[in-house]
């Protein structure tokens, strides 16, 4: 099962895996269709095109295998969906739970990953 | 400025009632803008089936909402996504909206800043926001199975969401600021005959703290001015939305609660700017009633256009 977006879907860790090994940077947002989640998907939507050298996927939170996000160290204390990783050469470089606005997700992106060049 | 920054018409939000413009100003082959601010659909995106919309079958509001945009763009209008509030002003018949640098101008001006969910705005919500405050029980009442949370609200939302969050919360007390409930009776009922429900009137929310994730809020009592900590490590916040019209302050006459007030033709206190949607000063707030005043917006906006345009060649 994948989430109802336009995005490219994580279905399994293995997926995950290699999204991780394939892509020096890396934002995945795992929740479900709902108030807090859908913002972060559109925002990710509206910012793959200008933010090439990032690769955006989702993952559904409720998928077994979403535990290798789930768990993560880094996500322990989070009590709001989404859990939104960003990866940087396999490792976890920030994390936010909850809904956050286009400002604060461009804001980590061009901090980790640095700005996109045009 | 460029020549290309001159459009017929300029739509601030892309919600239900900002791409209906949009559908409709470019079909009648206006040169038509979109500038959006977050999320384009709006709230619409947030619904999860939205089963009131004439001669759609139950569907996800994201559906629908993409479906707009696509409708939209066929006809001609452009969606561009910004991330600065715009700054608008008037020159003559032109209206003026500044992003950043650049500076678009059009003949008429369609507002649909629709509305956001209402924050306390009180010390520490921001810094727990998802590490124990939430604004949707749907999404986040699990994170608090067994544990003691409060709801702040007493509106419809704060009363139902009560509800709904009884069933994993082992204690849930609504925080409301007034002595009595502006929801419905028979959801103050529901809350009041479920065992596991508390209440704590005529009291606000004054802070949240907690190390990492939220542990105590303080509790200020209006009746006795009395403030003490109540443990809790979830929050609930249901206190209603507000309309997005900040930067529209003395450009259009805003009513006491910002919501921009319109005509029967949905034009504001200038000629030229129109408003439609959830932002607009109304009693219901739906889909089909932000679509309705959208197309009326649209349809006198390009009338205004087109009159414009009519005295241009007159006096040239
Ligand atoms: C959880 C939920 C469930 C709902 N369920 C239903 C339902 O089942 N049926 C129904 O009919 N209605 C429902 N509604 C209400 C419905 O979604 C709204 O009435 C409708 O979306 C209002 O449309 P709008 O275009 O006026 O505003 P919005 O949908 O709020 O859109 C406004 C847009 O403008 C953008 N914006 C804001 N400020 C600016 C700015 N300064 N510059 C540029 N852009 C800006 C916003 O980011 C947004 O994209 C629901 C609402 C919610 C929150």
């Amino acid at each position: 099962m994948t989430l109802d977006t336009n995005l490219t879907h994580i279905a399994s860790a293995d997926e995950w895996k290699k999204i991780l090994e394939e892509n020096e940077n890396v934002m995945i947002c795992c929740g479900r269709m709902g108030p807090m989640c859908i913002p972060v998907y559109g925002i990710m939507e509206e910012l793959e095109d200008e933010y090439k050298h990032v690769k955006f996927a989702d993952m559904l939170f409720d998928l077994p295998d979403a535990a290798v996000i789930r768990n993560a160290p880094e996500a322990k204390g989070f009590m709001g969906l989404p859990f939104t990783m960003y990866y940087k050469n396999g490792k976890v470089v920030k994390a936010t739970s909850s809904i956050q606005s286009m400002e604060q997700v461009r804001a980590i992106l061009d901090e980790q990953f640095g700005k996109p060049q045009n | 400025m460029t020549q290309s920054n001159h459009y017929d018409a300029i739509v601030i939000g892309a919600g239900p009632a900002g791409l209906t413009a949009g559908i409709y100003l470019s079909r009648a082959k206006l040169n038509t803008l979109i500038l959006n601010h977050g999320t384009v659909g709006g709230q619409l995106v947030l619904t999860h089936e939205i089963a009131n919309y004439p001669g759609v079958e139950p569907t996800s509001g994201y559906k629908l909402a993409s479906t707009m945009k696509k409708q939209a763009q066929s006809f001609g209008a452009v969606i561009k996504t910004i991330s600065q509030i715009p700054q608008i002003s008037v020159d003559g018949s032109l209206k003026v909206v500044k992003v950043g640098d650049t500076s678009y101008t059009a003949s008429a001006l369609i507002l649909t800043p629709g509305g956001t969910p209402r924050m306390l705005g009180v010390k520490g919500e921001l810094d727990f926001k998802g590490q124990g405050i939430s604004y949707c029980a749907t999404c986040d009442g699990e994170f608090f199975t067994g544990k003691e949370i409060i709801v702040v609200g007493g509106g419809n939302s704060a009363l139902e969401e009560a509800v709904s969050l009884s069933k994993y919360a082992s204690k849930v007390t609504i925080v409301h600021q007034f002595d009595h409930f502006q929801a419905f009776p028979a959801y103050v009922e529901e809350a009041k005959a479920n065992p596991k429900i508390n209440f704590i009137m005529e009291t606000l929310v004054e802070e949240f703290v907690g190390d990492g994730k939220l542990e105590r809020v303080l509790l200020h009592d209006k009746k006795t001015g009395e403030r003490k900590w109540f443990n809790t490590e979830g929050a609930f916040i249901f206190i209603g939305y507000q309309p997005n019209t900040e930067f529209l302050k003395g450009l259009i006459d805003l009513n006491e609660r910002d919501e921009i007030v319109v005509d029967a033709d949905m034009q504001t206190s200038v000629a030229g700017i129109f408003a439609a949607g959830d932002s607009i000063a109304k009693r219901y707030r739906q889909v089909t009633t932000a679509v309705g005043e959208a197309t009326i917006a649209a349809l006198a906006a390009a009338n205004h256009v087109f009159e414009l345009k009519r005295t241009e060649k007159v006096t040239a």
